[in-house]
């Protein structure tokens, strides 16, 4: 590619086929478009009750008592849940989605029993004739409290004397579990080679540390839940969720019930980045449906999903770099504390796995800490804990590559992660696009672009995602005039299940338009894992695409029963069934879909698959942006995204993927923060304070998509959801240090905190 | 005493009327009453415009109206926008220009588009940007939005001309 | 949100009556802070008493000799759509074009905005540049108040239960006069100002002949900084004079540290957009664009 030949939005591909790779217009278009598509709060029902929540006020208390008389007794009140309505807990463990964790945390944390843990902890549920008194009840429900001190960041809760928030949590230090209680609930470390030995090789040395705020998603559609506890005890939950089918299992296993009671119809969804694959209403909107005998909807407010929903980890982030003369990095090490909110499980370990994935090092430490702090218990956002990460690495990165005055992206191409560099978490790569997306931005008219004027700074950085798969099913069938309904249980949180009927389209030589795509019940279709870590156009699409062969090798065999041939003789090839050893029949697809019918019956396609061969995807970005200096505002005046998608199937939504997860790092680099008071309150529990950027906070989002295909995905597919939104910040922070001269260490990077920065620097 | 009010009003060219509590917010009325599910409540105070609709000829966040306050006025909501079976160009070109993408702000952006579209011809990309300010998308990062609200200005002054 | 009653009186009087009830009534216009409070529980109310259905309070008059009357309830969209507004009081613009977003707008008033009385309220700096006076009605009848004398605390004002404010009044602009109001927000739209600078000046023979400063988010009201305006006057337009009145505002100012800003970054950006809007205000008094 050179400079010279710019588009908005460029698709480096490096394979063809007839639907893989094209544009059509999504299957659920027209629905959304005139608002006729049906999100969870939008269900309405025959006498269907409204729930709401009450969450607790403090950060940290125990729970003495809980009076819901007054509640009870107001008029259009119907039923009253607590925590002591559901089943003990004992020592199971769930599967939540993404890891397993106690069933007492999923429990606690959907209705506290003996302590609230944060403030806006869920503590009993209300089910009432309308929202508003349903809301009223909630503030006649009387808790007795006993405040408890508050700590609030990884730092101070690690401390020995700080509060404790489980007494019967100790730390599993590296895979041992001790006695010791603690806040820590795990340190985990990965190991390559000798760091000593790295570090004493080095000619540079940077060290610095970082600290991130707690950030959330921000869906713009607010969790709901509708449920009916039916008189025969069959439960239908409806809901707005990234896994229809953990909604189930965990619901069923915190409600002590089989999980075949449940049918879980996942609604539309309006957004979730990880945000959506906690339980949080389900189980609570069952107890009131069960005490009612009617189904009861609860809708999450806006301040409600900052203060009960989970959003990602603030962090403490130590990073050490060793590089020799030469510009190779010998030695890396990292410390990530991450704060997992009132709940173990921070998603700190992917983090550590993806701190140091862009770099081929050969002596590298990583220390993970998974630390519990009186904030919301943390949910995945979009590839979690790498952006945290990145942030740290790149910056370090960048300044080296100043120290020794190299190019940004030569000193990232000598140490480029390659088929078969080993990450510090053990695997080694196979084929991927590290040094692609950095060539790619090399030979980038936006990198080679002058950039004039005072305050005005270039930068890059670069980030990973590992991706996963998981597992997926899919059925297909085939109607009689050709075309396929196809049914798969990925909740479509961006365009997905177009990309998923391209890709049986493409296996069967049929239209995009040919194909309909449909997002169905836990009823109707096989398990089928979360829609997140980037799995369902990979890992649902190779479900669709082996479905796709299952019906081709039935239409074969029915061909060839039509023709009275043997199977083996008739060839498909582009839509058309051929009979070589009869003189050539022919019979197009959508003939013989006719014919199924009275030729023994309908065809169904079906697959259940659990790919291994996940490919990774390297993101990179360019960002050039200007600095106020006497205010300290950051205006972003160009931003490129660079991105490895392996195989773009639906290359406008690849694009929306990129697009959507730069501006998510971009609110995470400048203004997005949980401002908490030091009793634990988010100040800024709405969107007018929590600031995620509007319209006319950015420029245009320019694209380049590179292909360097997977090969665990016949079309080479890798998933693309998440990678884009590991490298904004960094990127813009380098961005700042070119612009003002300025290195930040705490994200966000907002007005007030750049000030900070320029006037140390000028004190200096 | 606790008494409904009633009101009549004017809904995308129809005539409407509904009983309803003065603290109930248009939006609460449209969507649990009148049954127009695709207005969207995103936040309940005015600050993403997913709830956005026409009231008497300008947008407004219906969240922050009372649905008494809709006594006589006349509104149009997203169920308003497409003519009959045929989609508005704005509604085309967002499905053709893929600016949508979990699709739950579409509704808000669509009326707020086609407010502006409606009484400018060829709005710049910064007017455009200021005019959709107060409708948040987080999944789009705004460029398809913008883009296609460009091709449905190109594509209306085609018509027009 | 609690049960309350809602009244839309069509005049004045009515208006004064239910207002003055045991209803706890409270004034609704556009309803983009109203609404928002009563939802989160703030404010005990029985009673909204819909102002816009009252003739004065949606009047929009500029009397090519007496100046502009504003009705408390005009949204600001109305008021920024109007040819003539916009040449006249370009510094009115300002604010009417930046609160909250177009939806916003659509309903939000002027009047609305100095009735809610906030700090930060992005309205009132340029009222009180301008030297707006307040009519307000009661069962006595109409009394007028300065703009800077309506705010008395954060969400407080000198408006008695059974008062209504049913204009604004701006005077003619006066030759060589420019006003201007800039605010800081992290954004470019939908915030709340960190900090907020309201300027008016006039200018005759290379000097100011009257200024008027006043400042957002920076004090428990508006804060209207006599002094640092007073300090122009007979100086001439130049860089000196215009740092030392933005040096004498983030003197004035006594910021609070909250979510939205530090006491030390408030008071910089005083002296910031105070001379930055004193720029701009001389650029308009001169008859140019900013």
């Amino acid at each position: 590619m050179s400079t010279n030949n710019y588009e908005p939005n460029m698709v480096l591909s490096t394979k063809q086929f007839k639907v893989v790779g094209t544009r059509p217009v999504r299957h659920d278009g027209a629905d959304k478009v005139t608002g006729r598509a049906l999100y969870g709060a939008d269900l309405q029902l025959a006498d269907l009750l409204h729930g709401a929540i009450l969450r607790s006020p403090h950060a940290h208390a125990r729970i003495k008592s809980i009076d819901t008389s007054k509640a009870e007794a107001l008029p259009g009140v119907k039923a009253v849940a607590v925590s002591t309505d559901l089943p003990a807990p004992g020592d199971q463990v769930v599967d939540i989605g993404e890891g397993d964790t106690p069933l007492k945390y999923v429990r606690d944390n959907v209705l506290a029993s003996d302590k609230v843990c944060y403030k806006g902890h869920a503590v009993a549920g209300v089910a009432a004739i309308n929202v508003h008194v349903a809301l009223e009840a909630v503030g006649l429900i009387e808790v007795e409290y006993e405040p408890l001190p508050a700590v609030l960041t990884a730092p101070d809760a690690m401390r020995d004397d700080a509060p404790v928030l489980h007494e019967d949590l100790t730390t599993d230090e590296l895979g041992e579990k001790t006695d010791k209680v603690s806040n820590v609930a795990k340190h985990f470390q990965f190991k390559l080679g000798d760091i000593e030995a790295g570090f004493a090789a080095a000619d540079t040395i940077v060290e610095r540390e970082f600290d991130t705020s707690t950030v959330h998603q921000g869906y713009i559609e607010p969790h709901n839940a509708t449920v009916l506890w039916n008189n025969d005890d069959r439960i239908h939950i409806w809901c707005s969720t990234q896994g229809s089918f953990v909604v189930r299992d965990v619901t069923a296993t915190v409600l002590g019930i089989p999980e075949s009671r449940i049918r879980v119809t996942p609604m539309e969804i309006g957004g979730g980045f990880g945000g959506k694959i906690p339980v949080y209403l389900e189980p609570v909107a069952a107890l009131l449906s069960k005490k009612t005998g009617k189904p009861v909807k609860i809708v999450m407010s806006r301040q409600e999903v900052f203060e009960g929903s989970g959003p990602t980890p603030g962090s403490h982030i130590k990073v050490k770099m060793g590089v020799t003369k030469e510009g190779k990095i010998v030695a890396a090490q990292a410390s990530l504390a991450y704060e997992a909110g009132g709940y173990p499980g921070a998603m700190v370990t992917p983090g550590a796995m993806c701190v140091f994935a862009a770099y081929d090092i050969p002596n590298v430490v990583v220390d993970g800490y998974d630390v519990v702090v009186n904030k919301p218990s943390t949910a995945a956002y979009r590839a979690p804990g790498a952006t945290n990460a990145a942030f740290a690495t790149e910056t370090v990165v960048d300044e080296i590559t100043e120290k020794l005055g190299v190019d940004a992206i030569e000193f990232r191409l000598n140490n480029a992660a390659k088929e078969g560099t080993r990450r510090a978490d053990g695997p080694k790569y196979r084929s991927i696009g590290c040094v692609d997306v950095l060539e790619a931005i090399k030979n980038h008219q936006h990198y080679n672009a002058p950039l004039e004027g005072p305050n005005r700074g270039r930068g890059v950085a670069i980030g990973f995602w590992f991706n996963v798969g998981l597992q997926s099913s899919c059925a297909i069938n085939v109607n009689s005039d050709g075309t396929l309904a196809l049914v798969e249980g990925s909740t479509d949180i961006g365009g997905s299940r177009t990309s998923i009927a391209m890709q049986a389209a493409e296996v069967l030589g049929l239209r995009a338009e040919d194909v309909r795509p449909t997002v169905v019940d836990t009823d109707s279709v096989g398990y089928t894992d979360v829609t997140g870590g980037s799995r369902v156009t990979f890992c649902t699409g190779i479900a669709a695409i082996e479905a796709a062969e299952d019906v081709k090798r039935q239409m074969v065999e029915r061909a060839a029963k039509i023709w009275d041939v043997d199977a083996e003789t008739v060839e498909f090839d582009g839509g058309t069934f051929r009979g070589v050893s009869n003189g050539n029949s022919e019979m197009s697809f959508k003939e013989l879909a006719g014919r199924l019918g009275k030729t023994g019956g309908p065809i169904v396609g079906r697959a259940t698959v659990q790919p291994k061969a996940v490919g990774g995807s390297f993101s990179g970005n360019i960002v050039d942006v200007e600095v106020d200096p006497e205010t300290g505002k950051v205006t972003i005046l160009r931003f490129t995204a660079v991105q490895d998608a392996g195989k773009a199937i639906h290359p406008s939504y690849v694009e929306g993927q990129m697009q959507g997860g730069s501006v998510q790092g971009i609110g995470w680099a400048l203004n997005e923060e949980y401002y908490m008071s030091q009793e634990g309150v988010m100040a800024n529990s709405s969107l007018l304070d929590y600031r995620i950027p509007t319209a006319l906070d950015l420029p245009m989002i320019d694209t380049v998509i590179v292909e360097v295909p997977n090969p665990g995905h016949p079309f080479g597919a890798r998933g693309v959801g998440e990678a884009n939104i590991v490298p904004p910040p960094a990127a813009i922070a380098n961005a700042i240090h070119a612009a003002v001269g300025v290195r930040m260490s705490r994200l966000p990077m907002n007005p007030p905190s750049l000030m900070e920065a320029i006037w140390a620097k000028e004190r200096q | 005493m606790q008494v409904k009010t009633r009101v009549e009003t004017t809904i995308n060219g129809e005539q409407v009327e509904f009983l309803c509590e003065p603290r109930q917010s248009l939006l609460e009325c449209l969507r649990d009453i009148v049954g127009l599910t695709g207005t969207k409540e995103g936040c309940n105070d005015g600050n993403c415009g997913a709830c956005t609709v026409m009231f008497d000829g300008r947008i407004v966040t219906s969240c922050l109206v009372l649905s008494v306050e809709a006594d006589g006025r006349e509104i149009t909501t997203i169920e308003g926008v497409a003519e009959g079976s045929a989609l508005h160009e704005i509604q085309k070109t967002f499905l053709e220009g893929a600016a949508l993408q979990c699709g739950v702000c579409t509704p808000g952006f669509i009326v707020a588009a086609k407010a502006l579209l409606d009484q400018e011809l060829n709005p710049s990309e910064e007017r455009i940007r200021l005019w959709l300010a107060n409708n948040l998308c987080r999944c789009t990062g705004y460029d398809k939005i913008i883009r296609s609200v460009q091709d449905a200005a190109a594509k209306m002054q085609e018509t027009n001309a | 949100m609690r049960w309350v009653d809602y009244e839309s009186p069509s005049t004045v009087q009515e208006a004064i009556s239910l207002l003055g009830g045991d209803r706890k009534a409270k004034m609704l216009a556009g309803g983009t802070d109203v609404l928002v409070q009563l939802r989160a529980g703030r404010g005990d109310t029985n009673l909204i008493v819909d102002v816009k259905g009252i003739p004065e309070l949606n009047e929009m008059r500029l009397d090519p000799q007496q100046g502009l009357t504003l009705g408390a309830a005009v949204p600001c969209y109305k008021i920024y759509g109007d040819a003539e507004i916009q040449k006249a009081y370009p510094g009115l613009i300002d604010c009417a074009s930046l609160i909250g977003g177009i939806q916003i707008q659509g309903r939000a008033s002027i009047g609305g905005n100095l009735c809610n009385s906030a700090p930060s309220a992005d309205a009132i700096p340029m009222l009180i540049a301008c030297g707006v006076t307040c009519k307000i009605a009661s069962a006595d009848g109409t009394r007028e108040v300065a703009a800077e004398d309506i705010c008395t605390g954060p969400g407080q004002n000198v408006l008695r239960a059974g008062e209504l404010l049913v204009s604004m009044h701006f005077s003619l602009p006066k030759a060589n006069s420019g006003a201007r109001y800039i605010r800081f927000i992290p954004r470019n739209e939908m915030d709340i100002a960190v900090a907020g600078s309201g300027v008016n000046v006039t200018l005759e023979n290379g000097t100011f002949k009257t200024a008027r400063i006043a400042l957002a988010s920076v004090a428990p009201t508006p804060l209207f900084v006599r002094e640092a305006g007073e300090a122009l006057t007979g100086q001439p337009v130049n860089d000196e004079s215009i740092a030392k009145a933005a040096a004498l505002a983030k003197a004035a100012a006594s910021p609070i540290t909250d979510m939205r800003g530090t006491i030390e970054y408030r008071k910089h950006l005083c002296e910031v957009l105070t001379r930055r809007a004193l720029n701009d205000a001389v650029k308009r008094a001169r008859g140019e664009q900013v």
